[in-house]
């Protein structure tokens, strides 16, 4: 690819701002991993206006439930999980300061809305590249709903982990716009 | 009669899902770097790399190639002059199914439908058995993965529709799912027999190699236009735009009802895991 940036979370609107559909980004720092059952505890908490049991504000949430690590690895494969079970969820957490996610497939109109409106961006990780994203994990801590198994919320730190822009700040969407480029007939 | 013991079984089951999960087959690769060298989009060819790199890492540090290694789907064929000793034949799989997802680190993905709590050891594995002549018992070891199974479906077409239509629904099916399935996707299709015939023939279309023909010449012409026709939806691999949404498209049939069409779409993601063994 032409052009690679380099961020570290947390994020804040200038680093998101600048960042365009089909732009590669190696992502660096803490990242949250949530998915379909997290997702639904947090937010029954904020719902009854609890406190949540991760910092929200500038971050990142990668949704992924991992397979278990091998003994001496901070995890095992790694890699996304589909991203539409999360679009009920999405909106909410952005408006609480949340910059970007990490998936794969297609969000919803009112999720790609949220993006424009809070400032924040998704990113597209290679789905079923899960040994490769691994390699990317320096760290990987269980802080919340360990209950959950492969669904709980862990702490991650990544180095360079690869991903692309999928929807960007101006409401801009590669799977739209990237697929009719490609179209024929 | 030849005796098998159950315990081979068991542990023949959980060897091929450790294997399944680590190691993509040969036709795969080969389908994959031909789509690289053949790919026009800049992203796509990233995609296709990450993916090649993927498997390599996965085969050489034993790690799973996918993180969902799937609910376990195995096919059995049991020879009519086998006898099993020691156990249950479907005790022996589960049990190797529970012991492949333990001792190979892979994810156990079965829970239960309302509570979501996790069964915890990937079982109850789904089994299908056909019984044959001779005194062999194959085995196919299929993890599948959600994501794709999740774009899958099964449609009770108006017979009126003829094979058009069977070809409209199947392009459909693979437009509307997107970038959801992971692709490139391989793309199952059954046609005729019931309703649950249908899908169980397209499942098992998925285990075809990669390149090979279908013997059946009508049904070889369809899965060629098919495959051009998905691959000039311009999906991409990963859905970010390419001229490789698909691997390949297998079909199989058998006749139906006079009042039916049915006809199944299982897709699968890239990582198209199955292995055998035969005992």
């Amino acid at each position: 690819m032409s052009q690679v940036t380099r961020l570290t979370t947390p994020l804040r609107d200038q680093d998101v701002e600048q960042l365009r559909i089909g732009q590669k980004v190696l992502l660096n720092g803490v990242v949250y991993t949530a998915r379909d059952a997290a997702h639904k505890r947090l937010m029954d908490l904020i719902q009854a206006g609890k406190a949540l049991p991760i910092e929200i504000k500038g971050q990142v949430i990668y949704y992924v439930g991992p397979s278990p690590a091998k003994p001496g690895r901070p995890i095992g494969s790694a890699g996304p999980t589909t991203s539409y079970r999360m679009d009920a969820y999405a909106p909410k957490l952005m408006e609480l300061g949340l910059k970007g996610m990490i998936g794969k497939g297609k969000r919803a109109p009112e999720v790609i809305q949220a993006m424009v409106r809070h400032k924040a961006v998704y990113f597209g990780a290679t789905g079923g590249a899960g040994a490769l994203l691994a390699r990317s994990v320096l760290e990987a801590e269980i802080v919340a709903y360990e209950d959950l198994g492969p669904e709980a919320i862990r702490r991650l730190v990544v180095k360079d982990l690869p991903l692309m822009v999928v929807n960007d700040v101006l409401g801009h969407d590669l799977y739209e716009e990237g697929v009719r480029r490609y179209a024929r007939g | 009669m030849r005796e098998i013991s159950a315990q081979r079984v068991t542990e023949v089951v959980s060897q091929l899902f450790m294997e399944a999960n680590t190691d993509l087959g040969e036709d795969v690769l080969r389908a994959l770097q031909k789509a690289r060298e053949q790919e026009e989009s800049p992203a796509a060819r990233e995609v296709l790399e990450e993916i090649l790199e993927n498997a390599r890492i996965a085969k050489e540090e034993q790690v799973p190639m996918c993180q969902d290694t799937g609910l376990a789907v195995v096919f059995v064929e049991l020879g009519q002059d086998v006898h099993l000793t020691g156990g249950y034949l479907y005790e022996a799989i589960q049990e190797g199914v529970r012991r492949g997802y333990k001792q190979g680190y892979l994810r156990k993905s079965a829970c239960h439908p309302f509570s979501r709590i996790n069964t915890g050891d990937n079982t109850p594995a789904i089994i299908h058995l056909d019984l044959v002549p001779g005194d062999r018992l194959r085995i196919l070891a299929v993890p599948k993965g959600g994501g794709s199974e999740n774009m899958s479906r099964v449609m009770m077409l108006t017979p009126s529709v003829g094979k058009a239509g069977i070809m409209d629904y199947v392009v459909e099916r693979v437009k509307e799912s997107s970038s959801n399935p992971c692709p490139p996707v391989i793309v199952g299709v059954g046609i005729g027999g019931t309703f649950e015939k249908a899908a169980i023939l397209a499942k098992r279309a998925l285990l075809r190699p990669l390149g090979s023909p279908n013997p059946d010449p009508e049904l070889n012409q369809m899965e060629s236009e098919l495959l051009k026709r998905i691959n000039d939806l311009g999906i991409g691999p990963q859905g970010y735009g390419g001229r490789t949404t698909a691997l390949g498209v297998f079909i199989e049939m058998v006749p139906c009802h006079i009042a039916s069409l049915p006809v199944a779409v299982n897709l699968q993601c890239h990582a198209s895991r199955h292995k055998e063994a035969i005992i």
